[in-house]
């Protein structure tokens, strides 16, 4: 018996959880109105399969329990019962699947109309590619991947010269344009997702994978990825920005040619020395930073980095907290760089600077946070030398107090929480594991013992001969 | 022929096979240890099952806590966190659910129940629990390993897997590897045994027409475990040599911690064909012995006939067959050719023709039934409910188009822990309280168990069955953490933290079966040799619990089908399978029937 009124109990309860449940499909912001539709058919037929037998199965309970004199019925088979039911269940199937295979013919062929989009994932981060004037996107090899060439473009191939690179995570489409999504990856597999889209695939490295859609909505919506891609696989996001037609295409407009970045001149280090002189006074002449002026090392980051930060800056995306008072005086400064060619000099200076050792100031259990700097070893390095293909800066050798403040900052959203700081969305949530203020100090002592490592040393003595 | 009973006859075949010699050791090292019998052997399975499977409950509790309340405890990192979904999906779905129903339940019940010493093979029986305890400890040696077990997700994804920078990438990846190929090796020796014991030492008159169906259930299962586990094997091995000698089976051309890495030319997709073609028909290898005993229990405890036998004998090897050409609905936004989503949904959902029959047919052996509510059959009816729940989920998973927003979100989850893990779990549970007695010669005690029951039941359920509307709204799975996300909504945090409150109470509930296993033992009633009146031959063995050699003297002859419950005129409501027509003991006033 209450057998019985558990399950109906549980019965009702899950249709009334369903109806008033929060949860439910995001608003969709697509063409796939259909996919919405299969869904929902799917809860209507397995919805009152699943009351019918649930129910039926507690009137079972409660008319045939137990009683000392009732006998079973001895009914072996009933052929016709038996070929009733399975009809039903195959007419109920194929209600089910029809619409199903219906639409899936619909997501397999992509319009003739629709423009490409390439979508390259990595750990752990997106970026995107548009097939330029010609139409067509460049052929691409893993084996040519390299700082100068990140997609690996042919570069003997004219067809890849006109494609236009967005090297952030950020991409726009135009509205009530279908657009085919090719899907790469240069390392493991990763899945671009966008849930109001509803459409979504694996994007794997050696070969290519599509899904199309057509966005019907303008507004900002987050990409994730949803497979499993490593242990920053959490915070691999993106964001999609649906707009009219002009605005993508000015934005387009912005983005450089493989062909551009191709030939692009190297920076000059005798002209970056002379814009430097306006960060010496609080960053050190050697570019070694000074804890009397809050001004962190600059020697030994990577170029890509030290360029997003004053974009950063300059855009506003950090140093705008109010309760991130040293970055607000970074502003002026980043804002008053504004050409590429200054900010390419400056920064071909910076990699002649010796890296030298910094002094310690933060105390920490080296063995604690040793354990903690595990999770920050996948992008950072185990050495805390930085790599620059995860969008990761050096840590070894940086100046402790600098390290304490700008963890406390991402830790508490200070830095990091902008839309267009991308990779600093990441550090939010990966400094969440730092969940006291000693944790925090043991990873900084930890990093800290890097910097005194023969190799790091070594790397530092290699970049001052250069 | 009887013409009441459905599958009668006093004719018995002579014996085909002679009588098998067995060995009967003197020391309790021989009879305990290194033992030949496949009831001991049984034990030992279901000993080192539980055990892992323990260790895996843990994994699944600190994932929770992880979830529920976040950074809680700073052991738990993101690279932790991965290995515990890791190991808790690979030891619940291989280590735990296969070996107890296969090494467990099947080397216990098919001798048993078809009427044999032991058997076909014993010394390699015992050779198969050997190499599987091999197989555990490989892996628990791999929790140990500096850099720990591997994260790859248990579903092990190369590049992934064997990617410099994801967790256990040095070792524990090695010894997953390695110790899941000897996991396949132990269970092929055991596996050939099971088969050829259900084909070949069935006792006189047990026809596959009259085989209980939780022979059938196993039997299926291992048949499929045999044709699907060499996949697995193969895609370890070329795993291992990928990570040892750098060849590049699964790995293409692509970046390794921002370097460019030696392989070339290899498909990651190849590994996941591999991997369905034996994980899909895994589901079923799990799912049928479940099928087979809950059949079983449900027909004892209604004591009624289970309905539709044959149907049921069908659609188990329907199903098992089916199950070979749907892996690649694991698959439908992996990357492979789309095209194969037409295919594989409609193999998919036809797989649900048989599946449903089966759940009406369990339906209606209750239907005019005289159910007792025992302990097993209250697992028995949990198992419907939630098998019923988990089947329908399914249907939005199968079908391809419906799949694509859902896929890798916690809908997934929730399906598929209420289809494989849950559901089969529950019939575990019935199992071990049904055959308890027999085993030990003592009840469970029945207080503790239906505590154990409701908290496990309704617990589950509270678990898994929100999770499908998280993930509708699109919360992805194998995520550490959700920091600020535009689409999730906050409630989630709070539903996560329930959910983790109902899966510590669920937890502690197992204690109290584990408290109830080992206090039962000593003071449990005494149950006597057939406690629940059933009719197949386990219960009508000579001794209780059975020993070496299983029916004493002479092998049993068996007149009828195992399913001869409340036959209409006989004076009680069970006859056993090795009862004569002749020997039935009728009311008196139905005598005058005329029987044969």
């Amino acid at each position: 018996m209450a057998m019985a009124i558990a399950l109906i109990v549980l019965a009702l309860g899950s249709v009334v959880f369903f109806f008033l449940s929060p949860w439910y499909l995001t608003p969709l912001a697509s063409n796939w109105g259909a996919i919405d539709h299969t869904i929902t058919i799917s809860f209507w037929v397995t919805g009152v399969v699943y009351l019918a037998i649930t129910f039926f199965l507690a009137v079972a309970l409660i008319r045939y329990r137990y009683k000392r004199h009732r006998r079973s019925l001895y009914e072996p088979e009933n052929k016709k019962l038996e070929v009733w039911l399975t009809v039903l269940t195959s007419l109920g199937i194929a209600a089910l699947l029809a619409p199903g295979l219906f639409v899936w013919g619909s997501f397999v062929t992509v319009p003739d109309d629709a423009h490409e989009v390439e979508v390259v994932g990595q750990q752990w981060h997106w970026s995107f590619r548009f097939p330029g004037e010609d139409g067509e996107l460049g052929p691409v090899r893993a084996s040519l991947i390299s700082d100068d060439n990140p997609y690996g473009i042919d570069p003997d191939d004219p067809r890849g010269q006109d494609d236009i690179l967005v090297r952030s995570p950020r991409l726009m489409l135009p509205i009530d344009r279908p657009v085919k999504m090719t899907l790469r990856s240069k390392d493991v597999i990763h899945n671009f997702k966008v849930p109001p889209f509803r459409a979504k695939m694996d994007a794997i490295p050696g070969q290519t994978s599509y899904f199309w859609l057509t966005p019907t909505k303008t507004g900002e919506f987050e990409a994730v990825c949803a497979e499993l891609c490593g242990i920053g696989h959490f915070a691999m996001r993106g964001r999609v920005e649906v707009v009219d037609q002009q605005t993508f295409d000015e934005w387009l407009a912005g983005k450089p040619t493989f062909g551009e970045l191709a030939a692009r001149e190297p920076g000059d280090p005798e002209a970056g020395a002379e814009h430097f002189a306006r960060c010496v006074a609080c960053h050190g002449p050697q570019g070694g930073g000074k804890q009397e002026t809050n001004a962190p090392r600059l020697a030994g980051l990577d170029a890509e980095y030290l360029k997003r930060q004053l974009r950063n800056f300059r855009i506003g995306a950090r140093g705008t907290n109010e309760a991130d008072r040293f970055g607000q005086q970074m502003r002026p400064f980043a804002t008053s760089l504004q050409d590429e060619d200054v900010i390419a000099d400056l920064i071909a200076y910076l990699e002649t600077l010796p890296v030298e050792s910094t002094r310690p100031t933060i105390a920490g259990d080296v063995e604690r946070g040793k354990r903690l700097y595990r999770t920050c070893a996948s992008c950072h390095g185990p050495e805390g030398q930085g790599m620059p293909a995860f969008n990761a800066p050096r840590l070894a050798g940086m100046n402790d107090w600098y390290l304490v403040r700008q963890l406390q900052h991402f830790r508490e959203g200070v830095r990091g929480r902008h839309p267009e700081d991308w990779y600093g969305n990441q550090m939010v949530d990966m400094t969440q594991i730092l969940v006291d203020e000693a944790a925090l100090r043991d990873v900084v002592a930890y990093i800290g013992s890097l910097s005194e490592a023969p190799a790091v040393a070594d790397a530092g003595r290699q970049s001052a001969e250069e | 022929m009887g013409e009441r009973e459905y599958d009668a006859s006093s004719y018995v075949p002579p014996a085909e096979v002679g009588e098998m010699e067995l060995v009967h050791p003197k020391t309790f090292i021989g009879k305990y240890i290194w033992s030949q019998d496949a009831k001991v052997i049984a034990i030992q399975y279901v000993i080192t099952a539980t055990s892992i499977g323990l260790v895996a409950l843990v994994l699944s509790l600190l994932m929770r806590l992880q979830l529920g309340f976040p950074n809680s405890l700073t052991l738990i990192d993101p690279s932790s966190y991965l290995q515990y979904v890791t190991m808790h999906g690979m030891i619940m779905v291989i280590y735990l659910l296969t070996a107890l129903f296969l090494g467990g339940f099947g080397n216990y019940l098919i001798p048993l129940m078809c009427g044999a010493r032991d058997m076909a093979f014993p010394y390699l029986n015992m050779l198969s629990y050997w190499v599987y305890l091999v197989s555990v400890l490989l892996l628990v040696v791999g929790f140990f390993l500096p850099g720990g077990s591997t994260g790859a997700g248990w579903t092990l994804y190369p590049p992934q897997a064997i990617n410099p920078g994801t967790p256990g990438v040095d070792g524990g990846i090695i010894l997953m590897l390695v110790s899941l190929a000897a996991f396949i090796i132990g269970f092929t020796m055991g596996g050939l045994n099971y088969v050829v014991t259900v084909l070949q030492a069935r006792t006189r008159g047990m026809t596959l027409m009259r085989l209980p169906l939780t022979v059938w259930g196993i039997f299926m299962a291992t048949v499929m475990a045999l044709l699907a586990f060499p996949a697995l094997l193969v895609a370890a091995l070329m795993m291992l040599l990928d990570r040892l000698l750098g060849t590049s089976f699964f790995m293409p051309g692509m970046l390794s911690m921002g370097e460019l890495s030696s392989h070339e030319g290899g498909s990651p997709l190849l590994f996941q064909h591999l991997f369905w073609f034996f994980g899909h028909p895994e589901v079923y290898i799990v799912a049928l012995p479940a099928f087979g005993i809950v059949s079983d229990l449900i027909a004892t405890h209604a004591r009624k006939n289970i309905f539709g036998y044959r149907m049921m004998v069908w659609a188990i090897i329907i199903i098992g067959a089916l199950s070979f050409v749907v892996w690649a609905h694991h698959m439908y936004v992996s990357g492979m050719n789309p095209y194969f989503g037409f295919l594989f949904a409609t193999t998919t959902l036809v797989i649900a023709v048989p599946t449903a029959i089966k759940v009406y047919n369990w339906v209606l052996t209750l239907w005019r039934g005289n159910i007792h509510f025992t302990v097993p059959m209250l697992f028995a009816i949990g198992f419907l409910f939630t098998f019923v729940n988990g089947g329908l989920s399914g249907l939005f998973l199968g079908n391809v188009t419906v799949d694509v927003p859902l896929s890798d979100t916690y809908f997934v989850v929730g399906h598929f822990h209420m289809v494989m893990a849950v559901a089969p779990i529950l019939v575990i549970f019935g199992a071990i309280y049904h055959w308890y007695p027999k085993v030990t010669g003592r009840m469970l005690n029945d207080t503790l168990g239906k505590i154990h029951f409701w908290v496990t039941f309704l617990g589950t359920y509270a678990i898994y069955y929100p999770m499908h509307f998280i993930g509708l709204e699109g919360v992805p799975r194998r995520y550490y953490a959700y920091g600020e996300t535009t689409f999730i909504s906050d409630s989630v945090q709070a539903l996560n933290a329930g959910i983790t409150i109902a899966a510590f109470i669920v937890a502690i509930a197992q204690v109290l079966f584990l408290f109830n296993l080992v206090w039962s033992y000593f003071r449990g009633r005494e149950s006597g040799p057939n406690p629940w009146q059933a009719n197949t031959l386990e219960w009508q063995t000579p001794h209780t619990p059975p020993r070496h050699g299983n029916f004493g003297e002479e092998l049993p002859a068996v007149y009828r089908w195992p399913y001869d419950y409340s036959v209409p005129g006989a004076k009680h409501d069970f006859i056993p399978q090795n009862v004569p027509p002749e020997e039935v003991e009728y009311e008196e006033s139905s005598k005058s029937g005329g029987r044969a």
